[in-house]
């Protein structure tokens, strides 16, 4: 019987710096075809401990995976000392992942981000990005703090020549000019430039932090969007990852096991 | 088979079952306990059948054994991962009907949740058997088995049931122990426990509307001052299965360490602390309210058997604020009511 806590090691690829404490770690892994978008990692390092990091993009074929790192505490910090070549301990990946095959294909897929958010889409957007007849439309709006902030510039300016992409900062702009193809205000100001006619076909994902996650999926609940339609993706402390620990458990729900993706028929009533 | 046995007979057979098993029994240990002069009964391994307390309720639960306060489940060294070794002898514990059920539900938890088993828990749960005690007629004072239907153990997850009282009786149900056992026949069974001295009504919660909003019960606000955050009625709960686990390195500048677990509680603060100062359930009634919903609703609504609550009265007999759990569930019972008529009156 296998031993579902114990990591296995794998080789750190690149270390890519994006901001100043927002990295990406490109790493070696082999369990590749388990990989659904928006599942996570545990991601371990001995005597330090181990953390939950969302997949933000997986490459079957030269048999890696990425990770958006935040360096905020034990193990990101010690993460940021590593380099190419070093060793970390994974295992995973754990949670449900974007249900794209069975609700998104073939739709009006929406995508709201907000910051660090911007990590567990961007594999499925990727994915629609290179084979653009998996859905009807995609459409996604990106809200960061400030220009600083910014993400996965490269990704976001190939998006752009596919997709109807609204890239947008919460602080005004410097001298109130944004740069080319940069908008201001939060991410729900933008909501009346999306194409919502067809209502009936359209899918919403959101990710980013909880408050952001609240208010949008609200925006578009008035907007005429039906629950069924929006997905969010939560986060919660977690400890094991595999439903034992209970740290991420609200009410019967384990968001660990049954998400970190939840419909919001169901997200809604994950308060706390 | 049921046996009646002399104290030199019993003396004799528990020499023969420690051959076989490492046995656990509730130990009294003087002058631990938790006011000065009081002893501390729990669960520890038996060396002779006197070391057995039967007439007590013992303070902690039995869960222990299979569930330490801290548990290494990695040894490093350098960068490689050794899991904890465990040991394959035979363990025999002797416990009552609610401690019986109340490792059901850690079963539910560390061997079915979400489809993972945990490799830790599983190898010393398959070597457990129970020997079933004999509880007092109504059990003690702060007990509610019966409100929870954790008075009732089916006769195959005990090997034998025990009435160690002023005569010792035993009830053999694996017959590979009749050798073990010598005394008189008679006919005993041990007996449920069919009422207690208090009774909980368990809230039954109509729909998920109603379910959302308990948590805005003006109830909880009551706790917000009697609790504090002390996490003692989570330690003895025979039922609470959380954990946070830890890393540490044997000294500062060594490449050994290992990882280890240890219980945490939903009472104390850090449990929900997330990066970016972000915490759930600040409050100490908000936390009552999660365990509470945990205990008598969450747990079975998602497993879809018994509630985790086995009325043992542990974390009334703990708290040092006083705070009776049976007394807030039935409190409890008696909003969810008003609640589910609002419901259907809209
Ligand atoms: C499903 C999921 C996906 C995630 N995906 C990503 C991702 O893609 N990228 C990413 O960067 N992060 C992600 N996270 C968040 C990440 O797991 C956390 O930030 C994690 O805590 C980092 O671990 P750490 O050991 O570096 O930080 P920790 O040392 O655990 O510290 C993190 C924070 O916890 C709090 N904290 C810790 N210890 C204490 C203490 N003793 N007292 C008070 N507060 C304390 C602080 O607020 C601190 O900032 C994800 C989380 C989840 C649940
Ligand atoms: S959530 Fe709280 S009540 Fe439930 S098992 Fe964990 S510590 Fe115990
Ligand atoms: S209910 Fe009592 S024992 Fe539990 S945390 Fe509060 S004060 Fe402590
Ligand atoms: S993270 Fe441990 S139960 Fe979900």
């Amino acid at each position: 019987m296998d031993n579902i806590l114990e990591p296995k090691p794998y080789k750190i690829l690149i270390v890519k710096k994006l901001t100043a404490i927002e990295w990406l770690f490109r790493v070696e892994f082999d369990e590749i075809e388990k990989i659904n978008y928006g599942q996570f990692i545990q991601i371990s390092i001995p005597k330090i401990g181990e953390a939950p990091i969302s997949i933000t993009e997986f490459n079957a074929e030269e048999g890696w995976i990425e990770f958006l790192i935040r360096k905020v505490g034990l193990v990101t910090n010690v993460l940021f000392e590593l380099k190419p070549g070093d060793e970390i301990f994974m295992r995973g990946p754990y949670g449900n992942g974007f249900p794209f095959d069975e609700n998104y294909r073939n739709k009006n897929l929406i995508v709201v981000a907000g910051g660090s958010g911007c990590g567990p889409v961007r594999s499925m957007i990727n994915a629609v990005n290179n084979n653009f007849e998996s859905v009807k439309n995609m459409e996604v709006i990106l809200g960061f703090k400030n220009e600083e902030c910014i993400l996965f510039e490269d990704d976001i300016s190939s998006w752009e020549k596919k997709s109807n992409i609204i890239t947008t900062v919460d602080e005004m702009c410097k001298d109130g000019n944004c740069s080319l193809g940069l908008s201001s205000g939060l991410v729900t100001e933008h909501f009346s430039k999306l194409d919502l006619s067809d209502l009936s076909n359209v899918e919403i994902v959101i990710v980013g932090p909880p408050k952001m996650m609240e208010f949008s999926a609200k925006e578009f609940v008035k907007m005429g969007v039906p629950e069924e339609q929006i997905w969010l993706s939560f986060e919660r402390k977690m400890s094991c990852a595999v439903g034992k620990c209970g740290h991420c458990r609200v009410d019967e729900t384990y968001v660990c096991l049954d998400g970190p993706v939840f419909n919001y028929t169901k997200g809604k009533y994950l308060i706390d | 088979m049921s046996l009646k046995l002399t104290k030199k007979s019993f003396s004799n057979s528990f020499d023969k079952l420690k051959e076989i098993y490492t046995i656990y029994a509730p130990k009294r240990s003087p002058k631990q306990g938790r006011f000065c002069d009081t002893d501390i009964i729990k669960y520890d391994v038996i060396n002779s059948s006197d070391e057995i307390v039967f007439n007590e309720k013992s303070n902690y639960a039995a869960k222990e054994v299979l569930s330490p306060i801290t548990e290494t489940l990695f040894y490093f060294t350098d960068n490689e991962y050794r899991a904890k070794k465990i040991a394959k002898k035979p363990i025999l514990m002797f416990v009552r009907a609610c401690d019986i059920n109340a490792i059901k539900r850690f079963d539910d938890i560390y061997l079915k949740n979400g489809g993972f088993v945990d490799s830790f828990y599983a190898g010393i749960r398959e070597n457990i058997s129970f020997a079933l005690m004999e509880c007092p007629s109504k059990g003690w004072d702060t007990c509610f088995c019966a409100s929870m239907k954790s008075n009732i153990v089916n006769d195959d997850e005990y090997i034998f049931g025990i009435q160690l009282g002023e005569e010792i009786k035993v009830d053999i149900k694996d017959p590979s122990l009749t050798e073990i056992f010598d005394g008189s026949q008679i006919t005993y069974h041990v007996p449920v426990v069919e009422e207690n001295l208090i009774s909980v009504k368990i809230p039954m919660i109509s729909n998920k509307d109603v379910q959302a909003k308990v948590k805005d019960l003006d109830l909880w606000k009551e706790y917000d001052k009697r609790c504090i955050k002390c996490g003692s009625c989570t330690i003895a709960c025979s039922t609470c299965t959380c954990y946070t686990s830890y890393d540490m390195s044997y000294t500062p500048d060594s490449n050994a360490g290992e990882r280890r677990r240890i219980n945490a509680s939903c009472h104390i603060d850090g449990y929900t602390d997330m990066a970016g100062g972000h915490s759930f359930r600040p409050s100490a009634g908000e936390r009552l309210r999660f365990k509470t919903m945990h205990k008598i609703h969450d747990h079975a609504k998602r497993f879809g058997g018994e509630h985790m609550c086995v009325g043992c009265g542990r974390c009334s007999d703990h708290c040092p604020a006083f705070i009776s759990f049976s007394t807030l569930v039935n409190k409890l019972s008696v909003e969810v009511d008003k609640l589910n008529e609002e419901d259907i009156n809209g």
